[in-house]
């Protein structure tokens, strides 16, 4: 036997199988990386190495072809994503996330639609082994796709981000299912026709908007998170429809521990993953809940910057329980100079992170991160709570619903349940507030009507600012 | 490849992906979606796989946007991860962070 050339060694299918077994070692230890706060970064980087030798596996696959083409579709990928990924502020992280999932969900339908194309145009339906893959690539995808578009609305706030429901909505949506599931049947009961794939993948858009649309803000990272789980397990049927092992193992990971993740969230939250599916915060509480009894409430203490400054002049421990408001406002800059200043004064500072503070799990860290504020003075909820009762000051900055007491006295509340940062147990409340309005989930926070509870009205920035500016005079 | 052996490795990266996940602090939970969200735009492989099999106009053009459908999901994915998680490194010392804060807020107290 003569010793091949280079290229026919290229193409070697056992060369390739190992290039993918190094992809895989790579995916999985990089996404171990992550899991680790010192070797997270790196972590990330050895995944996408990876990544880029699965691709370079796949391009040597002998049956690959059409270069052009394909070099055509990475460099229009590549010229959308990377200004997308640089520029994104990181307050809209959350959005720009479900926009990359929801293309991953869209890449996933239309390579199911033209394997099946290509199949009836080959003459029949595939064997049974490669369509019921196909088609629940095809359903998940699309259901991924539009979910993770108006997920994407509704954080950019296109769409409002109140649970919008129609009268009916399980029935419809259990309809919709229906139509998609029955088309899938009956292709696979050997049915060819395009028009059925096609009514399936129109079924399960619908389904996908259906689903997502009356969902609630505050519900929304797990949603995204369910979503990339669900784009993960499509992936994965695409495999197994493509007899390909990295789209099958690149999948299920990202299907199983994805699912994980959404887990962790949804008991981060206290809500159960099909009750969030199943719609809204359960419609009827919604209203309930909301702005109904805002006439009876009683009123709110309003206060200045002075006043803050007093009182935190006399502090000895102050919380700051931060929330997205901060971070609309880029108040965390300033947030850290008024610790700074604070802790000069020998007064203890921490800051109280919810879980779900920002809109997503953890985003709060990244952006205080962002602003230098140091590691250990980050207190997750369950380390903070109990100190609330010692607290002398806490300054709600830009938080609402994870603060909002109704979450533990009130049983109708719609966020009954939801574990909350205890903030009304300190000895004073002061709440930076743009206007009265509610929170992102909508709900009426009776925190603001404590008697230990005072408003500072204004943008979270300058009326930090004058507040750092008042107690620099004491 | 015969579909049982696909099967037995599908479920067992599944389980490779339980484990991985099973302990992750708060704090790294939106950097870690975010890098499997990037993961599972592998299926831009997918189209790189049947385009050059796949005849007619049409067909070439769905895939050429699902593969850059895939390499946006893959590419920003990753890019956006990277963002997130710079922030976590290179905090300045607490005293080259007390000067620059005592430098600021002079102009803010105006």
């Amino acid at each position: 036997m003569t010793v091949p050339p280079l290229a026919s060694l290229l193409q070697e299918p056992d060369l390739i199988s190992a290039l993918y077994i190094v992809a895989f070692v790579l995916l999985i230890l990089g996404l171990r990386g992550v899991t680790h706060p010192t070797t997270a970064r790196r972590g990330n980087v050895i995944a996408a190495v990876g990544m880029a030798v699965a691709v370079i596996a796949t391009l040597l696959t002998e049956e690959v072809g059409d270069y052009g083409l394909i070099a055509l579709g990475i460099a229009l990928g590549t010229v959308i994503g990377v200004p997308a990924a640089r520029q994104v502020k990181m307050t809209a992280m959350p959005q720009m996330v479900a926009l990359f999932n929801g293309v991953g969900g869209g890449a996933v339908a239309l390579i199911s639609y033209v394997e099946y194309r290509d199949a009836l145009e080959a003459g029949a339906n595939p064997e049974l082994e490669k369509l019921i893959p196909i088609l629940l690539a095809a359903i998940i995808g699309s259901v991924s796709f539009w979910g993770s578009n108006v997920a994407f609305g509704k954080l950019q706030e296109l769409l409002p981000g109140k649970p919008i429901s129609l009268p009916g909505q399980q029935f419809l949506n259990a309809a919709f299912l229906l139509v998609a599931l029955g088309a899938a049947v009956a292709i696979a009961a050997g049915e060819e026709s395009e028009g059925l794939f096609l009514l399936i993948l129109l079924a399960a858009a619908v389904l996908g908007n259906m689903v997502v649309l009356p969902i609630g803000g505050a519900d929304m990272p797990v949603v995204i998170s369910l979503l990339n789980a669900l784009t993960g397990v499509s992936a994965a049927a695409a495999g197994v429809a493509l007899d390909n092992v990295a789209l099958i193992v690149g999948g299920i990971i990202v299907g199983a521990s994805g699912s994980i993740l959404t887990n962790l969230m949804a008991n981060a939250m206290n809500r159960s993953i099909p009750s969030i599916v199943a719609g809204g915060f359960g419609g009827v509480a919604t209203s309930a809940g909301g702005g109904d009894d805002d006439g009876e409430a009683p009123p709110v203490h309003s206060t200045d910057a002075q006043s803050v400054a007093i009182a935190l002049s006399y502090a000895d421990k102050v919380v700051v329980a931060p929330g997205y408001g901060l971070a609309v406002a880029q108040a965390q800059h300033t947030v850290r100079e008024l610790a700074d200043e604070l802790e000069k004064r020998d007064t203890e500072v921490s800051y109280a992170i919810h879980p779900v503070a920002g809109r997503m799990p953890g985003h709060m860290n990244v952006l205080l991160a962002e602003a230098d504020v140091p590691y250990e003075a980050l207190k997750e909820m369950d380390e903070i709570n109990p100190e609330f009762e010692h607290t002398n000051v806490t300054l709600v900055i830009g938080a609402n619903d994870v603060t909002n007491p109704a979450a533990r006295d009130v049983t109708d509340s719609p966020i009954y349940g939801m574990p909350i940062l205890d903030v009304d147990k300190s000895e004073k409340v002061i709440v930076f507030k743009r206007s009265m309005s509610t929170g992102f989930a909508g709900i009426a926070n009776p925190l603001f009507h404590n008697e230990n509870t005072e408003l500072l009205f204004g943008d979270a920035k300058a009326s930090v600012a004058d507040v750092l500016a008042e107690v620099k005079e004491l | 490849m015969d579909l049982l052996t696909e099967l037995t490795i599908l479920a067992l990266a599944a389980f490779v992906g339980f484990e991985v996940i099973s302990r992750v602090p708060n704090t790294l939970h939106t950097p870690l979606m975010s890098a499997t969200n990037a993961i599972h735009g592998i299926v831009l492989l997918g189209g790189i796989l049947i385009i050059a099999d796949s005849a007619g106009a049409l067909n070439k053009v769905l895939l050429v946007v699902a593969i850059a459908f895939g390499t946006i999901n893959v590419v920003g994915g990753f890019l956006v991860t990277n963002r997130m998680l710079e922030m976590f490194k290179g905090r300045p010392d607490p005293q080259a962070a007390k000067g620059e804060a005592e430098a600021k807020p002079a102009d803010a107290a105006k």
